[in-house]
């Protein structure tokens, strides 16, 4: 190694590692978009003309779609609020301010993770294979969805608070149980709050796609104006999930913020 | 003297780490029933350690610490518990739940008396609930009961803290650097209250402390810790204002 220049080493001067990287990387780019076919069959017609059609909604159409959006609500209120009740005692298994043991600790995150890599439409074309087409396949669905999503999100809270008072409570000669509900879940309580919200958010808009699969919801009729090429109804969809979305959005972040 | 309680027993305790630091080594020492102790050092000479051994937040390597006779180091489960509630300890940081309100902090210093289910419902009995009040009355805090703990300054923090260790109806009182973060005003405070659980309660009161002119104004007894080390143990009648320069000075003259 010659140390006395100034400038480091060839390889660092030039960036060597980094020009490779870039390059690695550009490669694979390209070779993905050649192997996809991107351009080949997208047409500019046709997205103009489904542009100009969906330009004018069928206003007739609302009445109809208002019950499954609020259907494709209630399964996304009902999906996270079951999955966070049940993330709750898995979480606290799961922190490592609170369960000592870790292998223990490890077999509960061992099992929150494979929860976790299932995508959500995947699970719903599993319930819907289970409890048959419905509502009710989405709201499992997004039972487990949320669960293994806000599992994570609690149990990092959770390791995240003042240990502090735990010792005092320990000090005092508390008990876990004890410790954990007077000095643990005042800390938690906002922040899984928080998160329980935020969750919903994600759902909303995850539940408006389930349809597809058969799993209830305003996804069923998306599919079926698409599919009947009606695109100024689908505009009317869009435009009443978009809705949905923002409020719901809104009110979950104004709550958040309140929250914090 | 004899049979009040509140003596502490450390019978040759040592402290190791799993990284082979030394905590403690080799402490041999009875704080009797009644005594106002104040434990000086430098940062790091093991006074948190020492305390913490005591009620064991803190396990220790080697020696037995004996409470009233019975020993916390073998201690487990409902046993240690319950020699931890004649424990009552409280911290630099105060230590208080902030989102919760100045009564709930005081009332969760007993819990040690309460069965899990009683007390995660919050059934605390009508006699304990008046005497969280007269707790707080005690350290001038009972018209902010029902506030949260996070509107509190520091200083009044710590003396909710002292009502909720009071809850415990303990027989030993520690403090571990209970002003290092509080005025001087609000210092001389907690340190009042202090004394009066010391000469009207007749808790044993153990206090580490940086201070050396506030160790005098209030010990009964002054011990001094260096690396781990007892290296001195005076009652305060015998204690020369020269002997702290040795404990404070090998690190260097900085201070």
């Amino acid at each position: 190694m010659n140390t006395a220049s100034i400038e480091g080493k060839f390889s660092q001067k030039w960036h060597l590692k980094g020009l490779l990287i870039t390059l690695l990387i550009g490669l694979i780019f390209w070779a993905s978009v050649r192997d996809i076919g991107v351009e080949t069959t997208f047409s500019w017609d046709q997205f103009w003309q489904l542009l100009a059609e969906m330009a004018h909604p069928d206003w007739s159409y609302f009445p109809v779609i208002v019950k499954p959006i609020l259907q494709t609500i209630q399964m996304a209120l009902v999906g996270t609020l079951l999955g966070t009740l049940l993330a709750v005692p898995f979480s606290f298994l799961a922190a490592r301010n609170l369960v000592k043991n870790p292998w223990l600790r490890g077999l509960v995150r061992f099992f929150l993770n494979i929860i976790r890599a299932i995508p959500d439409l995947l699970l719903a074309a599993l319930f819907v294979a289970i409890v048959g087409i419905g509502p009710m396949a989405g709201v499992c669905a997004l039972t487990v969805f949320s669960f293994g999503m806000v599992s994570k999100l609690f149990y990092e809270a959770v390791e995240t608070i003042d240990e502090g008072p735990s010792e005092a409570l320990t000090a005092a000669g508390a008990n876990t149980i004890q410790t954990i509900v007077f000095a643990v879940i005042p800390q938690v309580v906002n922040p899984f709050l928080s998160y329980f919200l935020y969750t919903l958010e994600i759902n909303v808009r995850a539940s408006t796609v389930l349809g597809y699969l058969g799993a209830g919801g305003v996804g069923l009729y998306l599919d079926q104006t698409l599919s009947m090429f009606r695109y100024d109804r689908t505009a009317v969809l869009i435009l009443g999930i978009l809705a949905v979305v923002l409020v719901v959005d809104s009110l979950s972040n104004h709550l958040r913020e309140a929250l914090a | 003297m004899v049979d009040q309680k509140g003596t502490v027993q450390i019978q040759h305790i040592s402290k190791v780490y799993p990284n082979g630091t030394v905590g403690l080594d080799d402490i041999d020492l009875t704080i009797n029933a009644g005594e106002f102790v104040v434990v000086v050092g430098l940062s790091g000479a093991g006074k948190s350690t020492l305390m913490r051994a005591i009620n064991r937040l803190h396990d220790i390597s080697d020696g037995a610490i004996l409470i009233d006779g019975e020993d916390i180091t073998q201690a487990k489960g409902k046993a240690l518990r319950r020699l931890r509630r004649n424990l009552a300890m409280i911290f630099q940081n105060f230590n208080l739940v902030k989102r919760t309100t100045v009564m709930r902090n005081v009332l969760s210093g007993r819990v040690g008396y309460y069965s899990t289910f009683k007390s995660t419902l919050g059934l605390f009995s009508k006699a304990d609930r008046q005497q969280a009040l007269a707790n707080l009355e005690r350290v001038n805090m009972a018209d902010k009961a029902y506030i949260r703990a996070d509107e509190l300054s520091g200083g009044q923090q710590q003396r909710v803290a002292i009502a909720r260790a009071m809850m415990q109806s303990p027989t030993v009182f520690l403090a571990d650097e209970p002003i290092a973060s509080l005025d001087p005003k609000t210092t001389k405070m907690v340190m009042d209250d202090l004394k009066r659980l010391n000469e009207e309660l007749g808790m044993t009161v153990i206090v580490n402390l940086h201070s050396v002119p506030l160790a005098l104004e209030y010990a009964s007894r002054v011990i001094g810790l260096q690396a781990g080390k007892l290296v001195y143990d005076k009652q305060i009648a015998d204690v020369n204002q020269t002997d702290f320069a040795a404990i404070y000075a090998e690190a260097g003259d900085k201070e």
